[in-house]
């Protein structure tokens, strides 16, 4: 069977490469730090040496729009072209073109079907940042195939934090019953507390930290009965506009099950706070020894972060 | 009134660099010509023959008047990145980065604490 290797959850920042490669005299001053912090969170992933990733998205009315937007959904393609024109524009993130693994996006759309989650899908799926920004931070040679999984976090009515879960939790049972000697990785991006075209947006920091700490904290102790708990669209959206984002975040944490996170690292920026989370459903020596070199580089810690202690030293 | 057509010509100008120019150039005319090139077609040979925008939603769409628009409750993600592909790069270079964007969020102040109105259709 196929082993899941590695899940990574992270924020994704569509203006982390401008930030990161603009010359000298128009760099934010967090860029070597939000670039040191990147590249340490990258080895995380390395170390899984993943053959596939699935990787969990949402597209921002880049290709989907509401005459038919789908809720759940899967690409099956041998490849995928990425980034669209307004993103070129606004976020100066290249083109790529992106192997796919067909016989794994048939495998799990099969398995998503045959344990109750009806997904739509797409033969000519164009991925857009949510999927690019990762490869970018975490695969920058974008050299493996991908299963994208789309999520509706953007369009409302909106499925539940819970069936969030409950298809993070799927997703890992089709990922081990996978007739095949690769290693696989998950990689999701979201949102922590975010707004845009509000009052709260491009602030000195994102809009809800207290939010930002919870959140965190929920992920990287896998307490999903807190999140059930705390966290509905109407709480969601007090804290920040687009901060719905986060349902995705949940969707990995259900890939990876109710487990302390190997790897949590976090950046506050203005407008919003990064996060950057690693699970090792088999952990072996080497994961082990890479979190801790990545964690001893950027700052970050190889378990838990707890809300108080963040708020204590943000 | 039709909140789902707002969206869609923010949606449809958006994705479109040629569109984005014209709206940029002359917004009142681009709105006319959207409508009978865009707006009324669903694709190239079927139409939806019942949408149509109400006076406040073209003035708002010729003004890019996005305080309107966050309490009509279009699309926040449609109208944020086309307006600043409109008008980010000009106030930058006038009164500097982020510019635009802080005015924005300063006009829309009064917001904050109270509930949004809802971008559902």
């Amino acid at each position: 069977m196929a082993e899941l290797t590695a899940v990574l959850a992270s924020t994704h920042h569509p203006f982390y490469l401008k930030a990161t490669t603009a010359p000298p005299e128009e760099r934010m001053p967090q860029a070597d730090e939000w670039k040191r912090k990147v590249e340490a969170y990258r080895e995380t992933l390395t170390a899984a040496e993943p053959d596939i990733l699935v990787m969990v998205g949402a597209d921002h009315f880049h290709q989907f729009f509401l005459d038919n937007y789908p809720t759940f959904m899967i690409g099956k393609q041998e490849k995928y072209d990425a980034t669209f024109y307004n993103e070129e524009r606004e976020f100066g993130i290249p083109k790529y073109v992106l192997d796919g693994d067909l016989v794994l996006s048939n495998f799990m759309h099969q398995g998503l079907l045959d344990e109750g989650f009806d997904f739509s899908f797409s033969h000519e799926l164009k991925i857009d940042h949510s999927i690019i920004c990762p490869i970018i931070t975490v695969r920058p040679d974008a050299d493996l195939p991908v299963v994208p999984i789309y999520t509706n976090i953007f369009a409302p009515p909106l499925p539940s934090p819970k069936r969030f879960w409950d298809l993070g939790r799927i997703i890992r049972k089709i990922i081990d019953a996978y007739p095949s000697d690769k290693k696989i990785a998950a990689i999701g991006t979201g949102h922590l507390s975010l707004e845009l075209g509000g009052p709260r947006m491009f602030g000195e920091h994102g809009p809800d930290p207290e939010f930002d700490a919870q959140a965190i904290e929920w992920l990287s102790t896998g307490n999903i009965e807190a999140i059930l708990e705390n966290v509905t669209h109407e709480s969601m959206a007090s804290s920040g506009n687009a901060t719905h984002g986060f349902m995705d975040l949940i969707l990995m944490m259900g890939i990876a099950g109710p487990e302390n996170a190997d790897y949590v690292d976090q950046l506050d920026l203005y407008h919003t706070r990064e996060m950057f989370m690693t699970w090792y459903p088999n952990k072996n020596d080497k994961m082990a020894e890479a979190a801790a070199r990545s964690a001893a580089e950027a700052g970050g810690v190889t378990g838990p972060v707890y809300a108080a202690k963040a708020g204590a030293t943000a | 009134m039709s909140k789902y057509y707002v969206n869609k010509f923010l949606y449809s100008i958006d994705r479109d660099p040629e569109w984005v120019a014209r709206y940029k150039e002359d917004p009142a005319a681009t709105i006319d010509r959207w409508e009978k090139e865009v707006g009324i077609w669903l694709n190239s040979a079927e139409k939806t023959s019942w949408l149509s925008f109400t006076e406040d939603e073209r003035r708002a769409l010729i003004n890019s008047d996005y305080e309107w628009l966050f309490a009509y409750g279009a699309h926040f993600f449609l109208y944020l990145t086309l307006f600043i592909g409109v008008f980010s790069d000009d106030w930058t270079e006038e009164k500097g980065p982020l510019s635009y964007q802080l005015e924005w969020a300063r006009r829309l102040a009064p917001w904050i604490g109270k509930p949004y109105p809802s971008v559902a259709l």
